[in-house]
Formats: structure tokens, sequence, C-alpha cells
């Protein structure tokens, strides 16, 4: 490559990092709708795809959280898990429809807390271990406060978040079945204030920060500490709500419920662009990483391709975006 | 006494345990004075900027800060009074845009009903103003410091720490990991400081650097007062002499 092409491949490569991955997307999308014509597009697939990232990417939204603070949650599975048991148990005692609606993120801000105190009092080499070792506790509760069976059968209230409908028949007409999940209606304002909150307010900016360089956050009298505490306690926050939503789609609290999620929380993140260094990535990236996910398993799925093949092409999928930072990197940093 | 004192240590003393890091040192330095500090490793640098600055108590001995006696309990405290340190690591967010890394901690926000927000805006242009007052040259207030060279983000950290008016920098090796062509800029930068009536307080091996921007040089040699003269009444070789703990 003689100078020029050079220069010229590493000007386009701010445009790739910021809308690259929409691009896969349209990709995805054209590709799909040219083999399943009649289907992927239709209102009721569509509906079906944001219907199952809706709480997956709760997840995925919390674990980038962290990840840009360089650390890592694996217990956010677990929190599903034991947040939805905690909404079932408030359920099953007959509180009323409001209280149980709020157990479940509750639980899951109580469960992010103690993930960030673990982390910063004890002082854990790494969030990976306090984070391995709550991925059991959490599981481990959530199974011995509800004897380790399914509790089914929750009040429509309570469902609404993760199943309720918003009908279009006052826009299409009198008889239309197409309707919008309020699942994905909270899905794009969660979104919204975290994009709000990372980019447009100081404990967004010191997120990034200590991702960055947290030698240089406490440098500059940024309490690092109470930073990843509020980081942890959000996601387990957000990983409360990703069991609401649950709640909702499933109608039932189950052992296995969010089973392996954080995996794909993780995939989602870091196929959005987000590095695993740290203090790089963006809400819409991980927004795409979500979706992209959604789509491949749908699209996948209404092909018939065996499962068995999916989890080889997304993981292929992690490889190639992690290399493609590692490339990025070596061509955007000087040194 | 000269009124135009802006920082003095009395008789300051550090003990750790057993181990006397600093006995009874003075230092003083006056209003967009340069001062240079010399020394062998041990000799106490390091803990007298670390007294100065607030991360350590001084177990004896006072500090004054133009003129009044002061308490230091954290950093906090000396930004407060006007004093910043330029840490040798260089305490940069490679990820974060430069006006980022210079208002770190410190960003101006804007509020909108109970909630207060970043001002983007007003960070950008006073990022501009301050990059153009010390006659740092970038390609944009927006470049991402892991662009830039060594140098550059040596004139970062040293923007980042006069941002907010202070009177007394403290740079710990400040040219140490540079290439050769880039420490005469950041030697300007120093002098530039120093015209915009800034004290500077310059710890560093290179003889080069002491004496291109230095009023006066103190050696500390064991941690104590060894040495300390006016640049033009003294020489390269006497003050490595200083260092080695020789004196004529």
């Amino acid at each position: 490559m003689d100078k020029n092409q050079e220069s010229t491949f590493i000007k386009l490569i701010p445009f790739f990092e910021k809308y690259g991955i929409l691009l896969l997307i349209l990709i995805m999308v054209t590709v799909l709708h040219l083999l399943q014509p009649d289907v992927f597009l239709s209102w009721r697939n569509v509906t079906n795809i944001f219907k199952q990232v809706s709480w997956q990417s709760m997840l995925a939204l919390g674990v980038f959280m962290v990840i840009v603070t360089a650390g890592i949650d694996l217990s956010v599975g677990s929190i599903v898990m034991l947040s939805l048991m905690g909404l079932a148990i408030a359920s099953k005692a007959g509180l009323p429809w409001y209280v149980v609606m709020l157990v479940a993120p509750a639980v899951g801000f109580l469960c992010g807390l103690f993930n960030g105190l673990g982390i910063t009092l004890l002082r854990m080499p790494h969030p990976f271990i306090m984070t391995l070792g709550t991925l059991y506790i959490f599981r481990g509760v959530g199974n011995l406060i509800s004897g380790g069976v399914p509790i089914t059968g929750f009040a429509d209230q309570i469902r609404v978040i993760g199943n309720g409908k918003i009908k279009l028949e006052s826009i299409l007409g009198e008889g239309a079945r197409e309707y919008i999940p309020t699942s994905l209606i909270l899905m794009i304002v969660i979104f919204f204030l975290f994009w709000i909150f990372l980019n447009h307010t100081r404990i967004g900016k010191w997120i990034y920060a200590i991702g960055g360089n947290p030698g240089a956050a406490r440098a500059a009298g940024i309490n690092v500490d109470r930073i990843l505490v509020i980081v942890y306690t959000l996601c387990g926050f957000l990983a409360g709500i990703g069991g609401l939503i649950l709640a909702g789609r499933t109608n039932s609290a189950y052992p296995n419920a969010g089973l392996q999620s954080e995996l794909d929380a993780i995939a989602a993140v870091i196929i959005g662009g987000a590095s695993f260094f740290g203090g790089r990535g963006t809400v819409l990236g991980v927004f795409a990483g979500v979706m992209i996910m959604g789509i491949l398993r749908n699209g996948l799925n209404l092909m018939n391709v065996s499962v068995f093949w999916q989890q080889v092409l997304i993981g292929s999928i992690i490889i190639l975006a992690v290399y493609i930072d590692v490339l990025r990197r070596q061509l955007s940093t000087r040194n | 006494m000269n009124s135009d004192i802006v920082l003095e240590a009395k008789s300051v003393s550090k003990f750790f345990g057993t181990i006397t890091a600093l006995d009874n040192v003075n230092l003083k330095i006056t209003k967009g004075e340069v001062l240079g500090v010399v020394g062998d490793n041990g000799a106490g640098k390091s803990t007298l900027m670390k007294v100065l600055s607030g991360l350590y108590k001084p177990s004896e001995g006072s500090l004054y800060f133009s003129g009044d006696k002061v308490i230091l309990n954290s950093p906090r405290d000396s930004q407060n009074l006007g004093l910043e340190m330029v840490y040798q690591d260089l305490a940069l967010a490679g990820n974060l845009p430069i006006g980022d890394n210079i208002f770190l901690g410190r960003e101006p926000i804007k509020k909108i009903g109970p909630f207060n927000f970043l001002d983007h805006k007003k960070r950008k242009k006073l990022t501009e103003k301050h990059l153009e007052k010390l006659k740092i040259n970038v390609q944009s207030a927006d470049q991402k410091v892991e662009e830039l060279s060594g140098g550059q983000r040596q004139a970062v950290a040293i923007a980042r720490a006069t941002a907010f008016n202070a009177k007394i920098v403290i740079m710990d090796e400040p040219t140490a990991a540079l290439a050769v062509k880039e420490v005469g800029k950041v030697l300007d930068l120093i002098l530039n400081l120093k015209n915009l009536g800034v004290s500077v307080i310059v710890i560093s091996h290179r003889m080069d650097d002491i004496f291109t921007v230095c009023d006066r040089v103190m050696a500390l040699f064991q941690g104590t007062n060894f040495a300390e003269s006016m640049l033009k009444d003294t020489s390269r070789n006497e003050v490595i002499g200083w260092i080695m703990g020789k004196k004529d």
C-alpha cells in the first residue's frame, strides 16, 4: 500500500468505527429479506425479533458499562434468574402487582450493589473473580428460595412490560392486527436514558476515563471505587429489569432462566465494537450488537439452520469482531 | 524577606518509621521563578514534592503559601491553593480527547432542570483558549490523547495542570520519556509558563533541562539541603558534583 492509499484508509477508520456496524445490519437485513422475502420483514417476525432481544439487551447494556471500565460481570444471567424468582415469590405471596413489579429491579439493584461492594471493599484482583462467585451464589439463592421448581402464572399487569402490546388500530384502521411490543418501547427509552448518562453527564465521562486510565482518574480526584460501585449496581439493576421483561414473556420463573445469557450479553457488547481493554464503545454499538445477535438467530431459525451451526457462526463473529478491534488499535494508536 | 515568595517550606522533616526521608529541608520559590531540584535517587526529591502537594504530611516543619501558614490534608487542598503536580507517568486517559483530559474531574457543566449535564461547547472553547495561551499546537481539541506524540502528551499534561489558574506547577522529570526533538518544545512550554507568572519546580536528572529553563537550582543529598545557587553562578560540573554529594 502506498502512502496515499494508506492515509485514505486511516481516514475511513473513524467513519467505519461509527457507522460500519449499522452497515453490517443493513447487509444482514437485505440478505435475509432476499432469502425469505415473505417472512423475514413481516410485522410479525420483526416484532418477534424485538421481543426476543428486549430482555437480553438490558443485560448487554449493563455489561457494556462494566466493560467500559475494563471490568466484567459474569453474574447478570444469575441476577435475571434471582430477580425473576424474587418476583414470582412476591406474586405468590399475594402482594399487589405494582409491588411485585418493583421486586425484580430491586433484587437486581441489590445484587449489583453486592458485586460492586465486593469488588472494591474486598479488593478482588479482578471483577471476573467476584462475579464468577456471584454467578453461582445468585442462582443458588434463587433455587433455595423457590425450592428449585418453576413458579408459573403472574397477573396481567405484571406481564405488561414483557408481553404488552400497543395496538395500532387507530393508525392502521379497524381490525388491524399489527402492534408494537411494550418491551420495544421500554428498550428504546432505557437505551436513550443510558446514552444521555454515558455521554452527557460527569459520571458517564468518568466511567470512560476509568476504562482509559484508572490512575489518571484517581489523579483527577475521581473516586474510582465509588464509580465502580455505581456501574456494577446499575448493571445489576438492568439485569433485574431484564428479569421483569422475561417474567412477562414467559409467565413463569424457572431455575434455568437466564442461563448463559451473560455470555450472550458479553458477545453482543464485543460485536458492538466495545473494547475489552476498556474505555471504548458506544451505546448505539451495543444496540447494534444486540440486534446482530437477534437477527442472526432469527434468520438462521427461519432458514432452518441447525442450532449447532448458529453457535459456530456466533463464535466466529465474536473472534472476527475482536480481531477488527485489534487491527484498529494498531492503526489508530501512534506510539 | 521577599514578598513575592509564593511557596515556602520551613525545616520540613519526614520520617517513615525509623527512616528519615527528609531532615530539616527548606525550600522557597518566588512568582514566575523556575526552580530546579536535583539529587540522586533516594535523596528525598519525590518525598519533598509529595509534602508540598499535600500527599504526605510533614512530620515536622511547616508550609507557607503566599506567606500564610497552611496545613494540607490532601492534594485537593494544595490544588485549591493553586499548586498542581504534573506526574511522571502523565496521568492522562488516552481514550479521551484532549479537552476531556484537561478538564477531567472538573468538567464545565450546565443545569437543565434539576440535572447537571456536561457543557461540551464550553469545554471545547475553554480548551482552545487555554492551548492557545500556552502556544500548544495540536490538530484539534477533540483529538484523542493516544493519537498524540510523547511531547504533545506532556504538553497536554502541563495544560491540564495549569487550566485552573495554577500559581505553582511541580513537574517530575518532564522530559524523561521524550524524543530529543520534543524536549525543546516542553522546555519552551516551561518558559511560557514563567512568562505568564507561574512558578515552576522542575525535578530533573538532565543538566540540559536545568541549564535551559531554571533560574535557580537546589540539590538534595540524603534528605538534606546540600547546596543551592542561582544558575548563573554555577556550572554543570558543580551541580553534578552536588548530586553525588561532593562540594568544593
